[in-house]
């Protein structure tokens, strides 16, 4: 939910903090396609590769000619509304404390017509008259896609929208924890949560005695900073942590990551890779126990609720890029954790965001040329995500591009990185 | 005829079990006090860090296996990990290349025997707190000599600097640490005053409060690291991260320090303790 641009009032400590009922998410399993693709900010319909018509809702096969050859594509969503209501009663427990919600029959050019959510500012025509809008699909707080037209394209002042809030992860006067603030990436995520209006930013720091010279200091001075210990492979740093904020974070940050540029035989020994694993996936892990349960209990309380977990993966998490074997490795596993984590946290209405960069530019990047990914580049996808409310990142051109020859063949992207990835 | 018998006494050593159970006396009345010169093992305990490319010892980390809980109703135990080289420990001959082939070089093959030993405490806090590079010299051991008698022959050498402080009292594990840009900037002892020690004292070891036994600028020493290299070099051994140092008297004092038994480790976590009179 995005929160008011103004600060909440406290909430009342002596009443019940209110628990999530999710919106309505059973889903054909033909239908996950349009979840797949809102995941990841996209509008997709099936359309027949052999007739060309574009179907809603999705279906086994064609209902214009039959055929069972239907493929996901992009959609441009512009469209005609022709008709809307305003829902002023339900039996479903989450439109129930919504109301009123509104509702409307969008007519796409491309052909379908779709029920949809309708945003505050489209208005209903009267005598028959048609009104154009543009139908995108997000992910609503159940993790499922649905959709949504609104007048134009989605811009800032429009988030402001009650059932648009519902999708999106504003960290506009949230509480943040960013679990690393020693790296690049760490810094700048913390400066692009300032920026976005976090209220609240806690920024952990592992080893204290090594922050000389790595920029933590110069973010003491932004004023919604406070510094915290944590050490991810440290249990007792992160349940200290958790005991002091857990019950105040609204969206958690793990930046942290152990990055070294070993394969196989280049390293004797699994010293390097156990300290990957230790961070990349078995903090994970302790952090995923530690802060879970406070966040998921936390999830509908009142309009800065707890809404978002953010997990710094890579697109090696796809394929191993034999250079940086070990940690590709390390990041596989998370990746498989971060799944288990987002289906055990959608019973809450958190959303899980995974990032898949490609190369970062920092010092375990050195040799690698370019392009790579600037880490305020980084850190701006993540605050885009919160706000659009998407589960998946590629940023960067190099994950682009990967993801696709990934989704195209595994296998092509597996010899690709074997060979250098060039 | 009593005085003669009294001259005999002193010239004829205790009979063992005598001394034993003299001894086991005073540590029940608190005539002999045990002192314990170990630091907590902690995860938030300061750790030697070197350049993140090279291998790194691993910090304390504790992980519990249950807690009277449904992983074990009636009982609370723990899991933990560590390095060799992590918290107060030994340091055997092996850990150093200088003396990678000597006989008896690992804790497991140590002799039992110099796990108690006597020891020298030498004070140089006033200069340590003036000056974190403070490096030990042959000067401040002859001083300690004049003052206090010869360094006998297999005992501990002992520099006091109360640089545990920083964490026992202070908690500060950067000032512990205390680095900056060109590295850490902890005391140790001068390669000429190692190998006074080594040579012509033919000390047990060396311990010291800090992260190593070498100062923490060590690295620029000729040669690098001179307290592993002579020491370890000539089969002696090292303590570090030591504390309540203050506490005991420049000599007079009896420490017990046995590593674990690591098959060909070269050092362990341990606990030291100090007989005092």
């Amino acid at each position: 939910m995005t929160p008011p641009s103004t600060r909440p009032r406290r909430k009342n400590p002596v009443l019940r903090t209110r628990q999530i009922n999710l919106p309505p998410g059973a889903r054909s399993r033909v239908a996950l396609g349009l979840t797949a693709a809102a995941a990841m900010g996209r509008f997709e319909l099936q359309q027949c590769a052999d007739c060309g018509a574009v179907l809603y809702p999705p279906r086994e096969a064609c209902a214009q000619c039959a055929s069972v050859r239907l493929r996901w594509r992009e959609q441009s969503g512009a469209g005609w509304l022709i008709a809307g209501t305003t829902l002023h009663h339900s039996n479903d427990l989450f439109f129930r404390e919504r109301l009123p919600w509104r509702l409307g029959l969008v007519k796409l050019d491309a052909g379908p017509t779709l029920m949809v959510h309708l945003h505050r500012d489209v208005e209903v025509p009267r005598d028959g008259a048609q009104a154009p809008v543009r139908v995108t699909a997000r992910l609503d707080r159940a993790g499922q896609a649905v959709l949504i037209a609104t007048t134009s394209e989605d811009g800032r002042a429009m988030a402001d929208d009650p059932i648009l809030r519902e999708m999106s992860n504003d960290p506009r006067q949230r509480k943040v924890l960013v679990t690393d603030g020693m790296t690049a990436l760490g810094q700048a995520l913390v400066r692009a949560f300032a920026q976005a209006g976090a209220e609240l930013i806690w920024v952990g720091h592992a080893e204290p005695w090594k922050q000389h010279g790595s920029g933590l200091a110069s973010l003491a001075a932004l004023p919604a900073v406070t510094l915290v210990p944590l050490d991810l492979t440290d249990g007792r740093s992160v349940q200290a942590l958790a005991g002091e904020i857990g019950g105040k974070v609204d969206i958690v940050v793990n930046s942290a990551e152990v990055h070294r540029t070993f394969g196989i035989a280049a390293r004797r020994g699994t010293d390097v890779a156990k300290l990957e694993m230790e961070v990349n996936y078995f903090g994970a892990l302790r952090l995923a126990q530690a802060f879970g349960p406070a966040l998921a209990g936390r999830s509908a309380d009142g309009s800065a609720n707890a809404c978002a977990w953010v997990n710094l993966l890579s697109i090696y998490a796809l394929a191993n890029f034999p250079p940086h074997g070990t940690y590709s490795a390390s990041k596989a596993a998370a990746h498989s954790l971060a799944q288990c984590q987002r289906a055990e946290l959608r019973a809450a209405g958190i959303r899980v965001i995974n990032l898949f960069p490609g190369p970062i530019d920092d010092d375990w990047n050195q040799n690698l040329p370019p392009p790579k990914l600037a880490p305020a580049a980084l850190a701006g996808a993540v605050i885009k995500a919160l706000r659009d409310g998407v589960e998946d990142v590629y940023p960067g051109d190099v994950a682009q591009e990967w993801f696709e020859r990934w989704r195209d063949d595994p296998k092509v992207l597996e010899r690709e990185l074997a060979l250098g990835g060039a | 005829m009593a005085a003669s018998r009294k001259a005999a006494a002193v010239a004829e050593p205790l009979p063992a079990t005598q001394l034993l159970s003299s001894l086991a006396a005073a540590l029940v009345s608190g005539r002999v006090r045990v002192v314990d010169l170990t630091q907590t093992l902690a995860p938030e305990f300061p750790q030697i860090a070197l350049p993140p490319e090279m291998g790194q010892c691993w910090p304390f980390r504790i992980e519990e296996v249950s807690r009277y809980d449904e992983r074990g109703p009636g009982w609370y135990w723990n899991n933990f990990s560590c390095g060799e080289h992590t918290g107060t420990h030994f340091d055997a001959p092996v850990h150093w290349i200088s003396g990678k082939d000597l006989p008896h070089g690992s804790v497991d093959t140590i002799p039992a025997q110099h796990f108690i030993a006597p020891a020298c405490v030498v004070d140089c806090s006033a200069q340590a707190a003036a000056d974190p590079d403070y490096l030990l010299s042959v000067a401040d051991l002859e001083a300690f000599e004049a003052a206090h008698g010869r360094i006998p022959a297999g005992c501990w050498l002992l520099m006091r600097t109360d640089w545990s402080k920083r964490w026992t009292r202070d908690g500060d594990a950067l000032a512990y640490q205390n680095f900056d840009d060109t590295g850490q900037h902890t005391p140790g002892p001068s390669s000429e005053a190692v190998r006074f020690l080594v040579e012509q004292r033919q000390v047990l070891g060396f311990g010291s409060e800090a992260i190593g036994t070498d100062a923490g600028q060590g690295l620029h020493l000729r040669p690098p690291y001179p307290c592993h290299t002579f020491m370890h070099g000539s089969g002696r051994y090292g303590l570090q991260c030591l504390t309540n140092l203050d506490q005991l008297p420049p000599t007079g004092s009896v420490l017990i320090c046995p590593p674990l038994k690591i098959q060909r480790g070269s050092g362990s976590p341990l606990r030291v303790l100090a007989l005092v009179p």
